[in-house]
């Protein structure tokens, strides 16, 4: 938010060489995604492929959270429409979703009641402690690239003790509070 | 199930799609109202575990809405799941992004992405304590929540280390 302008390719930033380069990093990237792969994906994307800058992807981010749909697959639609039009998006959202989905539906032929097993409870318990420190970690790492100012400090606190610790319905949340802030930013541009 | 019921799965899937701001996780009271409450399609059971097992899965947490379909009509009920809640909310970011980046520099749009961000920033965070809370009487699996965040920021060890440490440290720690 301090640097609007900072879209701009950097020189560091590549390009995915076709389509298949956007299916396999986007299967790679599923596929590390235990518990979710919104943790992996700023690391797969930014750090490792870099395709776009820290603050590009939070921007997607921001986009594919306010629509309806699966955050990662609208960001995978976005990423992929962004280099190779509608056969990258198609790309990487069979990227996404194909080998999990197969993996998903074996694992449902071979389910025989192992959720109930004490130690793969706590196996799974303990992985989603992970999850959390993953997620804070994305969250962490777009406040260091786009540092709020005043205003925004207050929508982030905000937003968090609505949604985390009021667990108010996310709808509401999305479009009253982003209203808000978006006509704050909005009115701040204007003035000058 | 009847062809009926099918179809009739298909369309509801389709139009939840479209509510679901947030990620389909949202959707679940909803999703088990219909399938379970009102048509018996799948035991409570069924559903939970079907929830379950996708997020011990790779990939997105998403296909658990294929599990829900599997368990309420086998192959072709995972097919009418699955691609009822991604076919409209899909088209629909497609568009709505190529619509954004048309207008990257018009005003409004560029006040939507400034103004927008704190907030996803306040929703990841929010959703890192909802994922954390159910430990908050396990310190153990409290810090290492927070370690695994630290860590991340700091360095750049790969997480599958860090999510196998934590399926350790659940066995050892959190039962």
């Amino acid at each position: 938010m301090n640097d609007p302008e900072s879209a701009a390719r950097e020189p560091s930033l590549r390009t995915p060489d076709s389509p298949r380069a956007l299916f396999s990093a986007f299967n790679r990237l599923a596929l590390r995604g235990f518990g979710g792969v919104l943790p992996l994906a700023q690391r797969t994307l930014v750090e490792e492929e870099r395709w776009l800058t820290n603050g590009e992807f939070v921007e997607l981010l921001s986009l594919a959270q306010v629509l309806p749909g699966p955050n990662i697959g609208n960001l995978a639609l976005m990423i992929g429409d962004r280099f190779f039009g509608l056969r990258g998006a198609l790309a990487a959202y069979a990227g996404m979703f194909t080998a999990p989905l197969a993996i998903v539906l074996a694992l449902a032929l071979l389910y025989a009641g192992f959720a109930d097993q004490p130690q793969v409870a706590a196996a799974l318990r303990g992985m989603g402690a992970v999850s959390a420190g993953l997620i804070a970690a994305v969250a962490l790492k777009a406040l260091q690239s786009r540092m709020p100012d005043q205003i925004g400090w207050l929508m982030l606190c905000t937003t968090f003790v609505l949604v985390g610790l009021m667990r108010w319905p996310l709808v509401w949340v999305m479009l009253g509070l982003g209203a808000l802030s978006v006509a704050l930013v909005w009115r701040k541009e204007h003035r000058r | 199930m009847s062809t009926t019921d099918l179809l009739e799965l298909f369309l509801r899937f389709l139009t939840l799609s479209l509510m679901a701001v947030g990620g389909a996780i949202t959707l679940v009271p909803e999703m088990h109202r219909f399938v379970v409450d009102e048509r018996s399609w799948l035991t409570d059971y069924e559903f939970t575990s079907s929830i379950a097992l996708a997020q011990a899965a790779p990939g997105p947490n998403i296909l658990f809405v294929t599990l829900i379909g599997w368990n309420a009509a086998g192959p072709l009920g995972a097919l009418a799941t699955t691609i009822g809640i991604m076919l409209p909310a899909s088209i629909l970011a497609l568009h709505a992004h190529r619509w954004a980046n048309h207008r990257a520099d018009m005003p409004l749009v560029r006040a939507f992405r400034a103004g927008m961000i704190p907030i996803t920033i306040g929703l990841l965070l929010a959703t890192a304590w909802v994922l954390a809370e159910p430990n908050l009487s396990n310190p153990v699996l409290m810090l290492t929540s927070l370690a695994v965040a630290i860590i991340t920021v700091r360095t750049k060890l790969n997480p599958l280390w860090l999510i196998a440490a934590g399926g350790l440290a659940g066995i050892v720690f959190g039962g």
